[in-house]
């Protein structure tokens, strides 16, 4: 066997030990990445309340109250919701239907109190003109499901 | 190089004329978003930088592959060449998408899946510059930063993936993803010629960087020969 044989078998064994050494250690860290939960897993007690954590979904349309600087909204991922208030100031993208995260801390209820409000905007771009033909057609996000 | 370098100014000639063109495009012709408004602008210098940052890696560790196997020397001065270009667009990528996550998510910087795994891109190509020159001996620094950038590959994929494997604040991909890109035409040509722009920009800086290298090298050999008499 050549020295480049020997070489290119070294570093083929040293590359599928290093991406099985990467895919266990992605694997343990599974629930420690996720930057935020879900709605249904707030539901599932998945998060203890008290604890400081991060949570994201809709905004449901039409649940949006605000009174001056304080602001109450749920928000959804389709099958359950989340009840959340917050004083602050809103980011520019924040809407009904829009995508948000927020950080703060959940009581006993499973409302949540939010000290930070994020958007988070999905992975679409379009120019507004065709946004509001197709929203005049009746065409809008016709696509997705719901 | 003998091909290389009379196309050189050809080359930088298309690189700016191309850049250009993108430029006038991103920023003055193609249309206002419907959610950003004018803000998506910046798309159009963020998201080739980062498309650029993973390229650029991708070629290197290509170079550092064949480098360590057949010890082929150009590859290891094209790795060594390429890894500041990489850090620069790096940098870009991050400084844009701070930018950009101000106005839009309300914030300069979140501890997402994407934006760390970036974030250690970044530090890996500084990494391999330092380890590079970090010997006296040039051809034993190469090797060292060759399995580095080999060990650094696996990060190449978590970034790709990142937004798909976790909750992330970052969104998915728009235009290399499964059932075509989610973004308009109007919008996507000025994305993608800027991204062509800048993969010439990286083209003649690769040869200038490997030219200088090459006469580097040369004047070393030449001084070490002088001084044996």
């Amino acid at each position: 066997m050549g020295r480049k044989q020997r070489r290119l078998i070294i570093i083929a064994l040293s590359a599928l030990c290093l991406a099985a050494a990467a895919a266990l250690v992605m694997l343990a860290f599974r629930d420690n990445i996720v930057f935020f939960f879900g709605p249904t897993e707030i539901k599932e007690g998945k998060v203890q309340p008290g604890k400081r954590i991060k949570i994201g979904g809709l905004v449901v349309e039409g649940s949006v109250v605000k009174a001056g600087e304080k602001v109450s909204f749920s928000i959804t991922d389709g099958s359950e919701n989340v009840d959340i208030s917050y004083v602050g100031i809103l980011p520019d993208l924040f809407r009904e239907g829009q995508g948000i995260v927020a950080e703060g801390v959940l009581n006993q209820n499973l409302a949540f109190t939010a000290s930070e409000v994020l958007a988070k905007h999905d992975e679409n771009y379009m120019p507004s003109e065709v946004a509001d033909a197709l929203k005049k057609s009746g065409h809008w996000k016709e696509g997705e499901e719901q | 190089m003998a091909i290389a370098n009379p196309c050189l100014p050809w080359l930088a000639l298309l690189t700016v004329a191309c850049l250009i063109w993108g430029l006038y495009l991103s920023l003055f012709a193609s249309p206002a978003d419907y959610q950003q408004s004018e803000t998506v602008r910046i798309m159009y210098v963020h998201v080739p930088s980062a498309w650029m940052a993973l390229f650029i890696y991708s070629v290197m560790a290509i170079a550092s592959l064949v480098a360590v196997i057949w010890r082929h020397p150009l590859a290891e001065i094209a790795a060594q060449a390429s890894a500041p270009i990489g850090a620069a667009f790096t940098f870009c990528a991050l400084v844009t998408g701070s930018l950009w996550g101000k106005p839009m998510w309300g914030t300069w910087w979140v501890w997402d899946a994407r934006l760390t795994s970036v974030l250690i891109l970044f530090f890996i190509y500084l990494a391999h510059m330092a380890l590079t020159s970090a010997f006296d001996d040039p051809a034993r620094g190469r090797r060292a930063a060759a399995i580095l950038c080999l060990v650094g590959f696996v990060n190449v994929p978590i970034i790709k993936f990142s937004v798909e494997w976790w909750n992330t604040l970052h969104q998915p991909a728009s235009v290399l993803k499964l059932g075509g890109p989610s973004i308009h035409a109007d919008m996507l040509w000025p994305l993608l010629i800027m991204a062509l722009a800048f993969k010439l920009i990286y083209l003649c800086l690769l040869i200038v960087r490997m030219r200088n290298e090459l006469m580097a090298a040369r004047v070393r050999n030449l001084t070490a020969a002088r001084a044996r008499g």
